[in-house]
């Protein structure tokens, strides 16, 4: 939990760092072709000139109260419209992860109990090639063949099952790649181990030894993994959002850098730091509730 | 001056030093790891495909059929892979939305791509290391800022920071480079001070000390030798990360710009003709796919045929492995 805050404090200060000491507000906020006159007029505006720990204190307690400043783009304050836009992002993730979750676990399972037979080598090739397919790119793929060529779903837009189906399929293939590997894995090594001779020597039928004993033993890297993945859906967002025109915090991201928003730039930032680092605590806390051997103090 | 920590140090890499088990005389390792690459198709076609592109890419001025930069003018816009051209060698893959041939711009795509992807990982490779290495010797301190800096940087993912880095920089081909470098180096600390931990208990860097060699000595010497395959897998599997990354930022216009060109770029500039000319977004992405892949068929490969408990799979003759072993 503190180490949670911590990261969070990190974070914060590194967008600081990044937007306040790396470039000049005032610039990256006007035009390129905008007048010394101008720059130096917003300077003064946004107190730029004042020291920078004036302005890192001024940050931090605008920070506090959950102010970012008015979006220069919308002229209504920025926090809101990231809130706004967040619910949209996690409906696809959570598309994405409820169909990439148990599909990879399949996957990995039928792979783990027959090692080097023809369908561990196909499950192989298929979520390597998931882990190195450029997602946009397959989401153009899936368009082109689903949307152009057959008709049968929307090519972009928000909505409804046939609206999010494409960019969750595009979105997925990464997470299914990355943890059937590790379910296989994981899987692999468990059913090594002798207490799943023990479990077979009692009579237990194949599919409780494999679910109920070896799944739930291999369930912390799976966890693990899931949790980075969840967190690195965000990456992923912002492209496949922008190529679907998915009114999420992914293109919103994107909208303000093209229109040089810094405070939506900021707000956007921490809401998705704020995310990832909750994410990961719940993790941590799935941990307890899977293997009891696990405590917190 | 330490010849006992070299003689024991050797000995725990696997070099050449004075080896406690006696082995019977080893053929050369290369012949044994070009066996055991023919012996696995799949790495074999992945391993050959890699070789074709670089060398396709370096003699990109000599390979290519066209050249890159000149476009056929209006009449040769768009056309689909196949068409015939004036002066006799067909465009394989078509022509772009200004008439240049697609293969030669893949091509010199390619370079862009790999040079982005090698270069970001030996920065971020090399400076990660680096800092792995001291985090886990020397400890203390600088482990607990270093190690913190990690955590810090794994909670913000790395393409939106790279998107919000490139922002306040500005694109450009080195830029790009730098921000990637920047928001991988943390993959590499991490895994260079997990194995420091270890080696640093061992016995043969107790030995080292004892002779008194000094801790550069020890780290340089003694220590990163071993973990010259780990951190080989891992460097190896990022340049297939970084190649994705690159693309992505390309595609979002933060990344390479005209006139430079990648995939990617070329993916985001095909883009709007998606529905009339599918080959200008189907090959860049083909072509980033069949790397990365390649890649990570390979890297998967290193790391069995570098793990004792897998290696005899791929040592040893077919028959005589155990059925479904």
């Amino acid at each position: 939990m503190f180490h949670s805050i911590f990261i969070l404090f990190g974070l914060v200060i590194a967008v600081f760092f990044v937007t306040h000491l790396l470039g000049d507000p005032a610039r990256l906020m006007l035009r390129p072709e905008a007048t010394p006159d101008q720059v130096e007029a917003l300077r003064e505006d946004l107190g730029l000139n004042d020291s920078i720990w004036v302005q890192f204190g001024r940050y931090m307690g605008n920070l506090a109260r959950g102010d970012f400043g008015d979006s220069l783009w919308q002229r209504v304050p920025a926090m809101p419209i990231v809130l706004d836009r967040l619910p949209n992002t996690l409906y696809l993730a959570g598309v994405t992860m409820a169909v990439a979750v148990p599909l990879a676990i399949g996957l990995g399972i039928v792979s783990a109990v027959r090692p080097r037979s023809i369908a561990d080598r196909l499950v192989t090739v298929v979520s390597l090639s998931g882990v190195s397919v450029a997602d946009f790119w397959l989401g153009l793929m899936l368009v082109l063949v689903f949307a152009v060529q057959l008709g049968w779903l929307p090519t972009s837009g928000f909505g409804g099952l046939s609206f999010v189906a494409l960019p969750a399929a595009a979105l997925a293939v990464r997470p299914i790649g990355r943890i059937s590997q590790v379910v296989r894995s994981a899987m692999f090594d468990e059913m090594q181990r002798t207490y799943v001779t023990t479990a077979r020597a009692k009579g237990l039928r194949e599919r409780v030894v494999v679910i109920s004993h070896t799944l739930k033993n291999a369930a912390i890297p799976i966890i693990t993994l899931t949790g980075d993945e969840a967190a690195s859906l965000l990456n992923g967002a912002v492209v496949i959002e922008t190529l679907f025109g998915w009114p999420g915090i992914g293109i919103l991201l994107i909208q303000a850098i093209e229109r040089r928003d810094l405070p939506l730039i900021e707000a956007t930032a921490i809401v998705i730091a704020i995310m990832v680092v909750g994410l990961n605590l719940l993790v941590d806390l799935t941990y307890t509730l899977i293997d009891p051997r696990v405590r917190y103090q | 001056m330490s010849e006992l920590g070299k003689v024991v140090g050797r000995g725990q890499a696997g070099g050449s030093g004075v080896d406690l088990l006696a082995r019977p005389p080893r053929r050369s390792g290369l012949i044994v790891a070009a066996r055991a690459l023919l012996a696995d198709k799949l790495a074999f076609a992945a391993f050959l495909f890699l070789v074709l592109l670089i060398l396709g890419a370096t003699f990109a001025n000599i390979v290519a059929p066209h050249d890159p930069e000149a476009g056929g003018g209006l009449m040769l816009r768009n056309k689909p892979p196949m068409t015939a051209s004036e002066d006799g060698l067909p465009y394989l893959l078509g022509t772009d939305q200004l008439g240049r041939d697609l293969l030669s711009r893949l091509l010199y795509g390619a370079r862009v791509s790999l040079a982005v992807g090698v270069a970001s990982v030996l920065i971020s490779g090399t400076f990660g290391v680096g800092l792995g290495l001291i985090a886990g010797y020397y400890r203390g301190l600088l482990d607990d800022v270093i190690m913190r800096l990690v955590d810090v940087q794994m909670g913000f993912p790395s393409l939106l920071l790279a998107l919000v880095v490139l922002y306040v920089l500005g694109p450009g081909v080195w830029k790009v480079i730098l921000v990637l470098a920047v928001t991988r180096w943390m993959v590499y600390a991490r895994v260079t001070r997990g194995l420091v931990l270890s080696y640093r208990e061992n016995v043969f860097v107790d030995a080292a000390r004892t002779i008194g060699a000094s801790d550069r000595r020890i780290l340089l010497l003694h220590i990163l030798p071993n973990l010259f395959s780990p951190i080989l897998v891992l460097a190896t599997l990022e340049v297939a990360t970084m190649i994705l990354t690159e693309a992505s930022l390309s595609f979002l216009g933060l990344g390479i710009q005209p006139p430079d060109s990648s995939w990617g770029l070329m993916l985001a500039q095909g883009r709007q003709y998606v529905q009339t000319a599918w080959w200008l977004v189907t090959f860049p992405g083909v072509m980033i796919l069949l790397t990365a892949l390649s890649i990570n068929l390979l890297a998967t490969w290193v790391r069995a045929i570098t793990d004792p408990v897998t290696r005899w799979r791929y040592l040893m003759p077919k028959r005589q492995q155990a059925p479904g072993g």
